[in-house]
């Protein structure tokens, strides 16, 4: 149970970067971006075919970052300048990815034709760049020693990973959080709030909503390429789903944390992330569930992530209301004798 | 300063909803000017406003700012030479981010937006004093949310964001029509203010005649997509508004629909 967890918030971390970047879209830019489930797999495919041809993987991993970019500039300019609605704008985008997609990976094959899957089992990714320098600090070892001194095994065969992962995420919450302070992030969250205010203030909202949704999948498909290298392979169905689970992220984060300032939603977008792995491992643990209901079980999360904090709200309000009522007929009944 | 000529405009041309909105409007701003329209509704007042901004096109005829034809430069680049606020309260500003951000994104107007800190100490200290201005206590509130204020609070907020960077033209398109009597006189206060302190050249639609009178040294009369009447600076001082009622039946040959004009 512990690694099973232990592996879940692993990848809980990276996905939150993928959680950020539909935090970016749904919630700042108030664009519903289904952009998403292509760019995250043009983002695996991308970092998975270039380490394969022998590139650096960091190399891979930042042209696959530039492939989200413009897979999200795309649907910008679909919308913006094709006069296409949002939600149709992210659903053709992503379609059209899907066979870009299996191009990208079919760079490894011979014939150059589609390829829907590549394993990475014996590349080189950043985790094992990392774990070469690691292996020999031995941390490993002393955590794990306490794991055993405190009775729980099997322990995690290496901390590395969740150390790398924390040290990316961070990072990425930080740029985020920093660049919706500047004065072009002022500017897009003015985008999603109220266009026409941004515009008399002299912004080119198109322009920023093309920028926006091109950070926004860049994220995703930095999410993805991790998760490529993380799971030692990339495939064209990793993608399926993924903004459900993305927007399960924001939802549940924002129920726990609230949405008061800009770090604190961040923050709750990547604890989201996490518990929403955490759910997940859960519920595949329970015996007459199967892999294949995964999909039921996130729209289900989802859906009650989104009803919960509306009923709870609702009580609350009744609640302070009939308090009211009772503190109005108290006061008149006491006022009575004087009357 | 400003000068707009032969602009016409139909909306829904060759429909059975066809509708002149503007006939020939010709006007000229010297700097400084600060000119009050008023007329019946649907005279095309708000339609001349759109033009100006850019929100509309003319079908025919220019608009130039400081001698630049801007006619057919769009809505967003317009707005560096141009300061708007909107009859509708909420419409000027973003409700989810604070005041300080509010004002930020004011402030950068007519810069090129970069990767700056929106919002740093030397700009927060001058934020500051500028809300100040407004005698509503929101300098203490620089991180309140502007969802959370009043439509009266977020009106003078838009006031103040929109004159904050001395845009060449401003415009007010009944500004404090949403707004009950004694936050309409806070405001109607705080742009005679804000329009004298720089000096500011301002177009200022309004449905109460008083406030057209009290406000401006010029002032303007719209019905039917034309200006019918226009009072120089000279003229306009003693005013009243029965001289304009009787100016309107002479020039139209009817009595002037006036219970909104005279309630505004
Ligand atoms: N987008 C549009 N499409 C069609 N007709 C329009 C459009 N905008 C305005 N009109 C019409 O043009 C005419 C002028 O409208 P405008 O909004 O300029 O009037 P107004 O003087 O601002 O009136 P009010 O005092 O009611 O604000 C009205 O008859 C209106 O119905
Ligand atoms: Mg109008």
């Amino acid at each position: 149970m512990f690694t099973a967890l232990f592996g879940s918030v692993e990848q809980g971390i990276i996905y939150a970067i993928m959680a950020l970047g539909v935090y970016l879209t749904f919630r700042v830019l108030d664009f519903p971006d289904l952009t998403v489930d292509g760019s995250f797999v043009t983002g695996a495919a991308t970092a998975a075919m270039m380490i394969v041809l022998g590139y650096h993987p960091i190399i891979a991993t930042l042209v696959a970052i530039v492939a989200g970019f413009f897979a999200g500039c795309m649907t910008g300019l679909l919308h913006t300048k094709g006069k296409i609605n949002p939600l149709l704008s992210g659903i053709l985008m992503m379609i059209a990815l899907w066979s870009i997609n299996l191009r990208i990976m079919g760079l490894t094959a011979d014939n150059t034709i589609g390829r829907s899957n590549i394993p990475l089992l014996n590349e080189g990714t950043i985790f094992t760049q990392f774990y070469s320098f690691w292996s020999k600090v031995g941390i490993d070892d002393a955590l794990n020693g306490m794991l055993k001194n405190m009775g729980i095994t099997p322990v995690p065969s290496t901390w590395g990973t969740l150390l790398v992962v924390v040290i990316i995420t961070v990072i990425i919450k930080i740029i985020v959080d920093w660049f919706l302070k500047t004065e072009v992030g002022l500017a897009i969250r003015a985008t999603g709030d109220n266009k026409r205010m941004i515009r008399s203030f002299s912004a080119n909202t198109d322009r920023l909503i093309i920028l926006g949704l091109g950070i926004s999948n860049a994220l995703v498909a930095f999410s993805g390429a991790l998760i490529a290298q993380y799971a030692k392979y990339a495939d064209i169905g990793l993608g399926i789903g993924m903004i459900v689970i993305g927007l399960a992220s924001v939802i549940i984060g924002e129920a726990i944390f609230g949405t008061k300032t800009i770090f604190s939603t961040t923050l709750a977008v990547v604890v989201g992330a996490i518990v929403y792995r955490i759910i997940y491992a859960i519920a595949l643990r329970i015996d007459w569930l199967d892999t294949g209901d995964m999909k039921l079980i996130t729209a289900v999360i989802v859906i009650l992530a989104l009803v919960i904090p509306q009923v709870l709200n609702k009580r609350k309000q009744q609640k302070s209301k009939a308090k009211r009522l009772a503190e109005k007929q108290l006061t008149k009944q006491g006022g009575q004798p004087l009357a | 300063m400003l000068k707009l000529e032969h602009i016409n405009k139909i909306f829904n041309e060759g429909t059975p909803d066809e509708k002149v909105a503007l006939n020939e409007i010709n006007l000229h701003l010297a700097p400084g000017d600060f000119v009050t329209i008023i007329g019946s509704n649907g005279a095309g007042k708000s339609t001349m406003m759109n033009m100006i901004s850019g929100a509309l096109t003319p079908d025919y005829g220019t608009v130039s700012i400081d001698t630049t034809d801007v006619t057919r430069m769009p809505e967003y680049k317009r707005s560096q030479y141009l300061g708007r606020v909107f009859q509708d309260p909420m419409a000027g500003t973003a409700p989810s981010m604070t005041i300080e951000e509010n004002i930020a994104i004011a402030y950068s107007r007519n810069a090129k937006r970069t990767l700056r800190r929106g919002v740093d100490r030397e700009r927060r200290d001058f934020f500051r004093t500028s809300l100040e201005r407004l005698h509503l206590n929101l300098e203490n509130r620089l991180n309140a949310k502007v969802g959370l204020l009043s439509g009266g609070e977020r009106q003078a907020l838009s006031l103040l964001m929109a004159t904050f960077t001395k845009p060449a033209i401003l415009l007010l398109d009944e500004h404090t029509a949403a707004l009950d009597p004694s936050r309409a006189e806070l405001i109607t206060r705080l742009t005679k203010e804000l329009v004298e302190a720089d000096n500011l050249t301002t177009l200022m639609v309004t449905h109460n005649m008083q406030q057209a009178l009290d406000l401006g040294n010029r002032l303007i009369m719209m019905d039917k997509g034309q200006i019918i009447l226009q009072i120089d600076e000279a003229t306009k001082p003693g005013l009243t508004i029965p001289d304009l009622m009787a100016e309107f039946e002479r020039i139209r040959g009817e009595k002037m629909n006036s219970d909104r004009a005279l309630l505004g």
